[in-house]
């Protein structure tokens, strides 16, 4: 009776990476089909940068406007697939128990991780595309590799903000998750000067938005595209600490409400 | 017996903070075995299936699926899971899902297999937002048996399901069971164990209070209770062979049967007299307190 199954056929585990792609496009697609969080993500950074880029009148010393904006508003348009879909998403799944059903169904944790990864890259190429065109259309001109570089860059510029966003989302429930990536992200995007040259700012401003996660990557998609220099170690190095900063974090508070959730 | 058993908690405990939700509790689910864990809210239940299915990993004791820690995902691969509440995504199709899903397991059923099994052809292109409770549950159970799993575990399947709607979903368990799937099923109600399982666990305060066959539990705990006010004492009603249990003062009796009509039957014809004549069928939370006062 207490005699234990050791198991007559073991089978053999499905193909990681069929595994891997199909949580990507799932998540893709969840994203996507979900017009209040897809619209927002793109028509604001787009709308931004076709507005205050291009239509606006007015010159700025120093700098192209629009391959400057390109670039900011780049940084800035990556950043909301990532904080909503770590932070809002996670969140909501932790929630409704969705989350407890993949790690109960025989997937690789990993898996789920690196769907929402794929999808804020994804996503981020796709914003990078379409502000690529309006700068195109807006007569900016840029060496080919260049704008190859800044699409790179922009592409893995996500990684920083999923782990913002998985801090936020194993911290909140879903309603307030919503709020506290409104709250973060709109002013670390304003301070870290996507809207506007950081120049505008004081003094004491600037040196502080130098320590805010988004300010590393503004800076070196600025040297990328010709209108600054970055220190590229220094960038990576906070980058790569903040990044820590937010998934250490993110680990603790899921071992400690592991314990408290029910 | 020498079926071997698939999945079991060997005197697992769980506390959450101050709280025990499980204490000592074994437990074993045999190949080919409809188990169904009884109890009532709060009595462990959900925190006992957390356990075999590695969501959480007890404090004391152990827990096993196919021979090994259920945190294991080779064990996993021949579990199927429904959980008690849980929400699929909104914005992606019926067919979506399962498909993901089915791509976790070894050797997982077809497509069609799998919503023809659920009722869910007809609504395998539309997106899961747009079903109604009924279906999503199904899409949830999809989920379970899509992998053609050995072992299924389902946290309370019918809560919430009418009646037409929870004999349907029965049925398509049965056939699971002939098949060979062994089952771990939760539930409030003594008539799914009954309609279900082999044999019934039930649970209170996180302890297993008794264990056996539906019909010995029902029998244990009598499964109606007969109220009336009659002349026959309570001592003679004591020795019918249909009468479990007398209770009561003075005229005013409780009386515990599992053959309510023939008692009843056998009551008229002994005291003409008899009035406020009552039958109510014992609920589980009476077999509950019954079996709980036994244990103390």
């Amino acid at each position: 009776m207490n005699t234990t199954v050791l198991d007559i056929d073991r089978p053999r585990r499905p193909g990681a990476l069929a595994v891997y792609l199909g949580e990507a496009a799932a998540e893709f697609l969840k994203v996507w089909r979900t017009p209040a969080f897809a619209l927002p993500t793109l028509l604001l950074p787009a709308g931004f940068y076709l507005l205050f880029a291009l239509v606006l009148p007015g010159e700025w010393k120093g700098f192209d406007r629009a391959t400057y904006l390109l670039a900011t508003y780049g940084v800035f348009g990556i950043m909301g697939p990532a904080l909503f879909g770590f932070g809002v998403g996670v969140a909501q799944e932790r929630e409704n128990g969705w989350l407890d059903l993949k790690r109960v169904a025989p997937m690789p944790v990993a898996a789920y991780f690196f769907g929402k990864i794929a999808m804020s890259m994804l996503f981020a190429l796709v914003v990078v595309l379409l502000l690529s065109a309006l700068a195109l259309a807006g007569g900016v001109r840029i060496p080919p590799l260049q704008w190859l570089g800044l699409g790179a860059l922009l592409v893995v510029a996500p990684l920083p903000f999923c782990a913002l966003g998985l801090m936020i989302g194993s911290s909140a429930r879903a309603p307030a998750a919503v709020a506290i990536v409104n709250l973060v992200y709109l002013p670390l995007s304003l301070l870290s000067g996507l809207w506007m040259p950081i120049q505008v700012f004081p003094q004491w401003l600037q040196a502080f938005a130098e320590w805010l996660p988004p300010r590393p990557l503004a800076v070196m998609a600025l040297d990328v595209v010709g209108a600054g220099e970055a220190d590229w170690l220094a960038g990576t190095l906070k980058l790569v600490g903040w990044t820590a900063l937010f998934l250490g974090v993110a680990v603790w508070l899921h071992r400690r409400g592991g314990a408290a959730q029910d | 017996m020498n079926v071997p058993v698939i999945a079991q908690l060997h005197a697992a405990g769980k506390r959450y903070g101050t709280v025990t939700a499980l204490s000592q509790v074994d437990l074993a689910v045999h190949r080919g075995e409809v188990l169904a864990l009884l109890g009532p809210n709060g009595a462990g239940k959900t925190t006992a299936i957390a356990l075999l299915c590695g969501l959480r990993h007890a404090d004391s004791g152990r827990s096993e699926l196919f021979g090994m820690d259920p945190r294991e995902r080779t064990a996993r691969s021949r579990l199927g899971v429904m959980l008690q509440s849980t929400d699929l995504p909104d914005a992606l199709t019926v067919a979506e899902q399962v498909r993901q899903f089915s791509g976790y397991y070894p050797r997982p059923r077809a497509l069609d297999e799998t919503l023809g099994l659920c009722g869910l052809t007809a609504q395998a292109d539309r997106r899961y937002g747009q079903l109604s409770g009924g279906q999503k549950r199904r899409v949830q159970f999809a989920l379970a048996v899509c992998g053609r799993p050995d072992l299924l575990i389902v946290d309370e399947p019918t809560t919430g399901l009418d009646v037409e709607a929870r004999t349907a979903f029965w049925r398509v368990l049965r056939q699971l069971v002939d098949e060979g799937v062994g089952m771990l099923l939760t539930t409030h109600y003594l008539e799914e164990a009954d309609a279900l399982a082999d044999r019934v666990v039930l649970l209170n305060g996180g302890r297993v209070i008794a264990e056996g066959t539906p019909d010995t539990i029902k029998q244990r705990a009598g499964c109606a209770l007969v109220r009336c006010r009659t002349l026959l004492s309570a001592e003679l009603l004591q020795t019918w062979p249909d009468v479990q249990r007398v209770r009561g003062v003075g005229r005013r009796l409780e009386l515990a049967t599992t053959a309510p009509e023939r008692l009843v039957g056998a009551l008229l014809a002994a005291d003409a007299a008899l009035t406020d004549l009552e039958v109510q069928r014992n609920s589980l939370d009476d077999a509950m307190l019954q079996l709980t006062r036994e244990a103390a």
